[in-house]
């Protein structure tokens, strides 16, 4: 891979004339030599990290963070985060609230029919643990009973900057852990 | 204390004298007990008499007293829009013995019955759907009693071998614990911060 084109910049660039400098050798590289060189494996997490679609579980109170943060404040689509009504267009599923017992079923059969690689997103007190209703009979107590979480985003409810924060968590894990089968 | 309202309590105690066994006033709002039997009686008169035209029935909720031998109410709230004026009334049954259901004079009990149903185990006769409303698919039990306990019988997780999500005995890490001792629920009997004047100035004014 060319030096300076690693797509896990961990640092945010200072405003000014160096921001843009990774497009401009992008696009100086393509016309001088019509191709660029990078590793299979940094494209395809460049590619699933630029385009999580979360399967939109809005289950509780969360739900109204989730949207304020899919709207035009904080604007989730900046990050190519686009919020898919059907399991099998998405790649996240953000459980945005409290878990019911009965709804948990049909919760794992949509997270089932999500296809591979799939993450998930528990978003506020009651999808980590129960939160308030831990002691309730009619509450799981933390929606990893059910899903294997990637990302834990505490709060009750969670700003939306810190549902934000927990997406480019995840989109730093999934860069880190950098394979192609999961 | 509102005089239209306590003369409205004394014409529906007279209206319906056979029927009800009390009429009270409790901050400001009208409360009428009445026979168990009699319910669709009474709320078939509230719903039609010119002088009380309560149309809408907002609700029916249970109340579990547990030391009582009728344990339950159930509780009616009833608006009319056109006197702008609102009633509760109530009955008292046990776990055994059936209400007369109220959905032939309002649709809208139906529901509210049901949910009764689900969480108190309150049985309405003459309900054409008396199924769980809110609680999971095979339940067991009525969560609202006050013997209902608290975390239930069953959790759930998802079993990897079976692929499917199982049901098992609750198994709590630690115990529920309350540290909520100034609560009025807990039956603390200090005044609240802020309430010390409440009552000792005597004004009446909460």
């Amino acid at each position: 891979m060319t030096p300076g084109f690693s797509a896990d910049t961990a640092t945010a660039v200072p405003p000014g004339a160096g921001q843009g400098a990774l497009p401009r050798r992008v696009a100086g590289e393509l016309t001088e030599k019509g191709f660029i060189l990078t590793q299979v494996d940094k494209l395809v997490n460049w590619a699933r990290t630029g385009s999580l679609w979360p399967m939109t579980f809005g289950l509780a109170c969360c739900a109204v963070e989730m949207i304020h943060c899919a709207c035009s404040r904080y604007d989730l689509d900046r990050f190519g985060v686009v919020f898919r009504p059907s399991p099998r267009q998405s790649d996240v599923i953000l459980v945005a609230g409290t878990l019911t017992n009965k709804m948990a079923p049909a919760f794992r059969k949509v997270y089932d029919q999500m296809a591979e690689p799939r993450y998930v997103i528990s978003m506020g007190s009651c999808a980590n643990g129960g939160g308030p209703y831990h002691y309730s009979y009619a509450v799981v107590r933390g929606c990893d009973r059910i899903v294997p979480v990637d990302v834990y985003i505490p709060g009750c409810p969670p700003t939306a900057e810190a549902l934000l924060y927990g997406i480019l968590q995840l989109q730093k894990k999934i860069r880190r852990t950098g394979t192609l089968w999961r | 204390m509102d005089p239209a309202l306590h003369d409205f309590g004394v014409f529906i105690a007279d209206s319906l004298s056979r029927e009800v066994l009390e009429t009270k006033i409790e901050c400001n709002e009208l409360i009428v007990v009445v026979h168990r039997e009699a319910i669709v009686k009474v709320l078939t008169f509230l719903h039609d008499d010119v002088n009380c035209q309560f149309k809408q029935l907002l609700d029916v909720c249970g109340v579990d007293y547990p030391h009582r031998d009728d344990r339950f109410d159930v509780v009616y709230n009833l608006l009319s829009l056109t006197h702008n004026r609102r009633i509760r009334v109530k009955v008292r049954t046990d776990e055994e013995t059936p209400v007369p259901s109220a959905t032939g004079v309002f649709v809208s009990a139906n529901w509210w019955e049901r949910e009764a149903w689900d969480l108190f185990g309150i049985y309405f006769s003459d309900h054409p759907d008396l199924r769980r409303i809110m609680t999971d698919y095979g339940f067991d039990g009525h969560p609202l009693r006050k013997d209902f306990p608290l975390t239930g019988h069953v959790e759930l997780r998802y079993d990897d071998e079976r692929k499917r999500v199982v049901y098992e005995p609750v198994k709590l890490v630690q115990e529920f614990r309350s540290f909520d001792f100034l609560s009025p629920w807990e039956g603390a009997s200090a005044a609240l911060p802020g309430d010390e004047k409440a009552n000792a100035a005597g004004d009446g004014e909460p």
